[in-house]
């Protein structure tokens, strides 16, 4: 089937040059990384993780939240989410590709990331984490993959297929789940150590996973004959203003914890992300737009009036997808170093290499993405169906 | 048999204790007398250092024990001058009380106290979090209480950094053999990309030395075996009044400092 992802139009070839191009840009910028080290990051002694480890957490949620179509889809015998849960599956396996490239490009000393499996060592979370994640990767391209071949020949499912189904829901549970505990099981970092961090992951990727692929499969209705229908989208929809809610509840949660009890370890992060700490106030505007972008989209989801009409369901999801990139892809990490264990400030901000080699990883992504797609696209358009369902 | 209720509670228990050892040692391994300060149940050895801050009251005094632990082991010190400050490395620094013990600073303590420099280095934590969150073992605790580094294992993922309640460890953001200021030969300099931070002296004990920040201090750092009631550290913790880096944490430093009063005011 991949041999459908080599021919295309003018617009498809296009797009693949440019996320070429722009991988082409991350690798060089790369090398000069893996040449000089990571100080030429913005990383420091202090914020020792950066963009790389906070990209990686927000992706794992956006990859975790194909689960959000196939529970509908495989457990509740939704119909209607027949033709999206593969652009959900293949999202998936495009977010954890991205993942596994920003632990990598985190890394010292990559040469020796084997380590990890020739020293299993099972008291580390990050060992945990590693093993989810490609067992995710691998599940959600073996069931995109078999799944659409089988709809290719007109045939229902391989048999072993379903229990692969199953496994994955509680799956991609665990992913999110387990990059929550690298952070919530340790002493001293007041701002992760929360209860509530892994069910915050969950509902904040079901509403930032699920925001995306709306967008997505808008774009691809326009560009292509591929319609998920409208009835799903609006579904999606729901889905999305449920977990935002949810994700939005659980941060005030955090905030009454940490004000109302006055602790001041557990309000400095806090104060150092929204009106900045001893004078040092870099992330504030960005954490306020997360904030006034969740309110925006909540007002524009919550109410089904609003939500119901397309255009402004876009400009929600739009607002969910950056505010919660800000808060999770941004603030949650760094503001978990601040302030640092002696009670001072180190502020961080990405360099020009860090940033190239975020967009190269991010474009790997999305041509990772774009080629399933284009497979997924072209399979149903020869079969005629990719058609909205009348 | 006849098994009366005290000695039945007394053997339950026993066996609850011994099951969530076993459990937990799979999941959380390194905290082997977790709950404890100073458990029955402590390791036949356990090296510890106590500080005893009243012995520092000179520039001279904190100088002279930073640099000889910078200089034997490779420190690249040259980093914060010539590449950027925030890359430093360093194993053995000072900084202020109320930075050194956030949680227990207040206004009103003396100026002097406030106005002075305390000694900062790995704790050697009983019960590690480093070692619990490192993905290779590349950290691992010696039955001795060390806490040791492998700078050949580390992939420099840096979540013992993050784990690290008291900033004890440095990261190699750049090559550290260009910020050295005279290598010494007896010691392995590290390459770039791994975590590295103050082994006690590990080579050194070895040898039989102690460790070398000790033997500059003028008795102000005085190193021993925490489990041993007639050893030194212990004598000087029975008669004075010490204190560890954030307690309230579980880890179990195994550095002390004693603070003393108006009489450390130098």
């Amino acid at each position: 089937m991949l041999d459908k992802a080599l021919t295309g139009s003018k617009r498809y070839w296009t797009l693949v040059f440019i996320l070429l191009s722009l991988i082409g840009a991350g690798t060089l910028a790369y090398l000069y990384q893996f040449k000089n080290g990571l100080g030429v990051t913005g990383m420091s002694r202090d914020v020792s993780w950066g963009f790389y480890i906070s990209q990686f957490t927000f992706l794992v949620g956006v990859a975790a939240s194909a689960v959000m179509l196939v529970i509908p889809y495989y457990l509740h015998n939704y119909k209607k989410f027949g033709k999206i849960v593969i652009l959900g599956e293949f999202l998936a396996v495009g977010a954890v590709t991205m993942c596994l490239l920003f632990i990598v490009v985190d890394m010292g000393q990559p040469m020796r990331m084997l380590n990890v499996i020739l020293h299993p060592t099972p008291n580390s979370i990050l060992f945990w984490d590693a093993t989810v994640l490609n067992g995710y990767l691998f599940l959600n391209i073996v069931i995109g993959w078999a799944t659409l071949h089988a709809e290719k020949k007109g045939l229902p499912p391989a048999g072993w297929v379903k229990p692969l189904i199953y496994l994955s829901i509680p799956w991609a549970v665990s992913i999110h789940t387990v990059t929550a505990f690298l952070y919530a099981g340790l002493p001293g970092r007041h701002f992760w150590l929360t209860a509530i961090m892994a069910a915050r992951f969950l509902a904040s990727a079901f509403a930032a996973g699920p925001a995306l692929l709306i967008i997505l499969a808008l774009i691809v209705r326009k560009y292509s004959k591929f319609d998920a229908g409208n009835e799903a989208i609006q579904s999606i929809g729901k889905i999305v203003a449920y977990a935002m809610t949810a994700n939005v509840f659980f941060i005030i949660l955090e905030l009454f914890t940490a004000f109302y009890s006055q602790i001041p370890g557990h309000m400095h992060a806090f104060q150092y992300l929204f009106v900045g700490l001893e004078g040092h106030s870099k992330l504030v505007p960005l954490m306020w737009t997360s904030a006034i972008l969740a309110v925006v989209a909540l007002v524009m989801l919550i109410p089904p009036s609003i939500r119901n009409k397309e255009s402004n369901l876009v400009v929600a999801c739009v607002a969910v997808f950056i505010s919660l990139w800000i808060d999770k892809g941004f603030g949650l990490v760094i503001g978990g170093f601040v302030p640092n264990p002696f009670d001072g400030v180190t502020e961080y901000w990405p360099t020009l290499p860090e940033t190239l080699i975020t967009l190269g990883v991010w474009a790997t992504g999305f041509l990772v993405l774009t080629i399933l797609y284009k497979v997924a696209i072209s399979v149903r358009e020869e079969l005629g169906t990719a058609g909205a369902e009348k | 048999m006849s098994i009366d209720r005290r000695k039945f509670l007394k053997l339950a228990g026993l066996a609850g204790v011994g099951l969530g050892l076993s459990t937990s040692d799979l999941l959380f391994k390194g905290d082997a007398v977790a709950s404890s300060s100073h458990s029955k149940a402590m390791a036949k050895e356990r090296l510890a250092m106590v500080i005893d801050m009243r012995k520092f009251r000179t520039e001279e005094d904190y100088k002279r024990v930073i640099d000889a632990c910078h200089s034997i082991h490779n420190v690249p010190t040259l980093i914060a001058e010539k590449n950027n400050p925030k890359n430093e490395v360093k194993w053995i620094w000072k900084d202020s009380y109320e930075h050194t013990f956030p949680d227990q600073s207040d206004d009103f303590h003396p100026e002097a106290l406030k106005e002075k420099s305390f000694l900062l280095l790995c704790n050697h934590c009983d019960n590690p979090p480093c070692v619990r969150v490192c993905p290779t073992k590349a950290t691992f605790k010696r039955e001795d209480g060390l806490v040791i580094q492998d700078p050949h294992r580390c992939i420099g993922c840096r979540f013992c950094m993050a784990g690290c309640p008291y900033g004890s460890r440095s990261f190699n953001w750049v090559d550290p053999r260009l910020y050295l200021e005279k290598t010494d030969p007896a010691y392995p300099t590290r390459t770039m990309g791994v975590v590295e931070k103050c082994t006690f002296c590990v080579e050194r004990l070895a040898k039989g030395l102690g460790p070398a920040c000790a033997e500059q201090s003028n008795g102000g750092m005085v190193f021993g075996n925490l489990s041993d009631p007639n050893s030194e550290v212990r004598k000087l913790l029975a008669s004075n009044y010490a204190i560890r880096r954030k307690p309230s944490l579980g880890t179990l430093p195994s550095v002390f400092y004693i603070i003393g009063g108006d009489e450390n005011a130098g």
